[in-house]
């Protein structure tokens, strides 16, 4: 008899504590993942058990609220592609790990949801899950449409199942290797996603702030714009509704609230009626919904009715807090130089002047003023340069159903003459923000490739 | 209200003429409506200038591209191209960077609204730039647009653009005025397939035929042909004549 040979670790002490300890992370982090890969999942229906498990009866009351609910989750965006049939599926969604494509929502038993159960459906809104337990890729809304109450899932779910089945099956997921593996997904949530408290019941549709709160960290999903993101691409609680750029886009989606010091609330001083009017219309006198804020008035907000509207905006403006500073924005310490100054005087005059008019002062229901105008002020100046390059109108609306439009510059000025007129309004008329640089227009010239 | 229509405000603030207007029932009546139909005519006019300035930054005012640049003329196109085109951009059909961006939140009877406007107008045209072709170049790119080629299968632009080539209604555009970088990009979008229609495409299939020659060729000699005062589109395509090749079923432009 001999004793077993044992396994000798090459090396000094030291490094063979290294290795032995390395060799124990890893077999945790393989143990850790292994179980979030294989862990059995409750089969879908009992995964909320204080709940009916069935979907309700398709009524035309239930079916009409579902189309309503489909509209202000904007769901026909990103899973409609262009000139494609509705809500098939086929949009690609740029994000900084690859391109994802809304699938298709439409009942076809091949392609779409036509074999889903109302459970599912629940369950891929609640906990970011498919009927088979894999997780879905956060680019779906999960992270906010978990708090979606299960009867407007329901709801929801009978609208969606209502449609005509369309065969659509939209091209491969994009994401890089290894963001799209299912080891990668279910590690994401595991790390970022925890599903909200279960809701039966939505607050009723009178005006009230629960309303608004419901439908904006719900349905509405504006976080996921407004909101910043940790280096994982997830929302991240302390910046809640507190300004970010896009994913994928130069476009800057606004603080919402006053998340910190640096981030200027862009609903200061807005009164109910002023932010239900840029949601239902696109427009009020202060602000023009443009950029991608234009889409979603165009195809969702628009269609808030008047006391979702109004509990919207009363949620959003209960979150606003006194501006440390109100009466002075953001003051410039860089004065721009004179010669570039007197240019951007000129090109205003030249290029901006007949529609914005001489003293800055816009046209009521057509252009927008650009004296105290907070898009031309704030600090992130991305939106501005974007516009300015290339234009834009503002949403179709019912109640505004022939917006008027700003040109694209992109061909005709130089990145210097952007900066110089840009310069020009954030300075003048009493607009007192930081002048920019022909870096930064040239920055957002190079940034922005639009799919 | 009355005011906004100038010459009816200067005459009503003469008393004299307001009194015989008010003697004579008829004839202020009749002077009431010219003034409301001068009234709305005129705020419709300015209203869609103004609501379109975003286009005409690139397509020239009134939609009066110049020939020496890119961007195509819109004034005098059939509405129902113009229409047509506006949704290709904004459905992802037709590629634009800055059309697409701008179409995005506009609803479809706005964009009808638009291409209707710019249907409408008929500015007059400046005429075509001095011509580098060879002659050899206008004579080919003439047979082709007129005759078109029988041996290649081709049929003749003007056989479904117009005998004027100025397009003809619902949705066949003129093809005058254009600048030859935009043809020459068209014919090369048709080609690859990057510009593409409702099937049956009949675009696509005679731009596949024309050799990088024969495209040169048409855009030259389209080029250098001077856009006649008014530019409308013909109400029907002109009726074939002997020795002309049939028309080709099309599907966007039936």
């Amino acid at each position: 008899m001999h004793k077993p040979r044992q396994i000798r670790l090459p090396g000094k002490p030291l490094t063979r504590w290294i290795v032995a300890l390395t060799l124990l992370v890893a077999l945790t982090v393989t143990a850790v993942v292994g179980w979030l890969v294989w862990a059995p999942t409750p089969p879908s229906g009992t995964a909320d058990v204080t709940l009916p498990t069935s979907g309700q009866p398709a009524t035309q009351d239930l079916l009409q609220r579902g189309a309503y609910l489909a509209r202000l989750g904007n769901c026909a965006q990103c899973h409609t592609a262009p000139g494609g049939a509705p809500y098939a599926g086929g949009r690609g969604i740029a994000t900084p790990f690859g391109t994802v494509y809304g699938g298709n929502l439409t009942p076809d038993l091949e392609t779409g949801l036509g074999r889903w159960s109302a459970d599912d459906f629940w369950r891929a809104l609640h906990r970011g899950q498919s009927p088979k337990g894999r997780a879905l890729i956060p680019v779906f809304p999960y992270t906010s449409f978990t708090h979606l109450a299960r009867e407007d899932s329901d709801a929801l779910y009978a609208h969606l199942q209502s449609l005509p089945a369309v065969s659509h099956a939209p091209p491969a997921q994009g994401l890089t290797w290894p963001y799209g593996t299912p080891w990668a997904l279910k590690v994401w949530q595991a790390v970022n996603f925890t599903p909200a408290p279960v809701v039966q019941k939505a607050p009723t549709m009178a005006m009230s702030v629960e309303r608004g709160r419901y439908l904006v960290q719900g349905l509405g999903h504006c976080n996921e714009c407004h909101g910043g993101r940790n280096i994982w691409g997830a929302p991240v609680a302390k910046q809640q509704l507190g300004g970010a750029v896009m994913p994928g886009l130069p476009w800057y989606a606004p603080p919402l609230q006053r998340t910190d010091s640096v981030h200027q609330a862009v609903l200061d001083g807005w009164s109910d009626d002023d932010l239900a009017s840029f949601l239902t219309q696109g427009r009020n006198d202060l602000a023009v919904a443009s950029g991608p804020m234009a889409d979603v008035v165009h195809h969702s907000t628009q269609y808030l009715q008047a006391q979702d509207a109004q509990s919207v905006a009363r949620y959003l403006l209960s979150l606003q807090t006194p501006s440390p500073n109100p009466t002075a924005p953001h003051a410039s310490k860089l004065p721009p130089p004179s010669a570039a100054k007197t240019a951007g005087a000129h090109i205003y005059e030249t290029q901006c002047a007949q529609c914005h008019g001489k003293q800055g002062e816009g046209k009521a229901d057509a252009f927008p003023a650009l004296a105290g105008n907070r898009a031309v002020t704030t600090d992130n100046t991305n939106n501005l340069i974007l516009m300015v390059l290339y234009g834009g109108y503002g949403p179709s609306t019912a109640t505004v159903p022939r917006p008027h439009g700003m040109p694209p510059f992109l061909l005709t000025l130089t990145n210097a003459e952007i900066a110089a007129v840009i310069s020009h309004v954030r300075t003048t008329w009493g607009n007192r923000a930081a002048p920019i640089f022909e870096f930064d227009v040239h920055t957002i010239r190079n940034l922005h490739s639009p799919a | 209200m009355l005011a906004w229509c100038d010459p009816l405000s200067f005459f009503l603030t003469k008393g004299s003429l307001l009194r015989i207007a008010l003697r004579h029932g008829v004839a202020y009546c009749a002077l009431l409506l010219a003034a409301l139909s001068c009234q709305s005519a005129f705020a419709i006019d300015t209203a869609m200038a103004e609501r379109t300035q975003a286009c005409t930054a690139c397509h020239g005012p009134q939609g009066r591209a110049g020939p020496d640049g890119y961007y195509p003329r819109l004034a005098g196109k059939p509405a129902g191209y113009l229409y047509n085109q506006l949704r290709n951009f904004k459905d992802g059909r037709r590629h634009y960077t800055l059309m697409e961006g701008l179409l995005a939140p506009l609803s479809d009877d706005y964009l009808r609204e638009m291409a209707e406007y710019f249907a409408s107008l008929a500015p007059p045209y400046p005429r075509p730039l001095p011509s580098t072709a060879s002659p050899t170049e206008l004579a080919r790119g003439r047979t082709l647009v007129v005759n078109g080629d029988t041996t290649l299968n081709l049929p003749a632009c003007v056989q479904c653009h117009g005998q004027a080539l100025t397009g003809v209604v619902p949705a066949t555009p003129g093809l005058l005025g254009l600048s030859r970088d935009y043809l020459n990009a068209q014919l090369g979008g048709w080609q690859t397939g990057q510009r593409h229609a409702k099937a049956p495409d009949c675009m696509a299939d005679i731009a596949r035929k024309l050799s990088p020659q024969d495209a040169n060729a048409v855009a030259l000699w389209l080029t250098a042909q001077p856009v006649p005062d008014p530019a409308h589109a013909a109400a029907d395509r002109p009726p074939r004549t002997p020795g002309q090749l049939p028309l080709p079923l099309c599907g966007s432009a039936p």
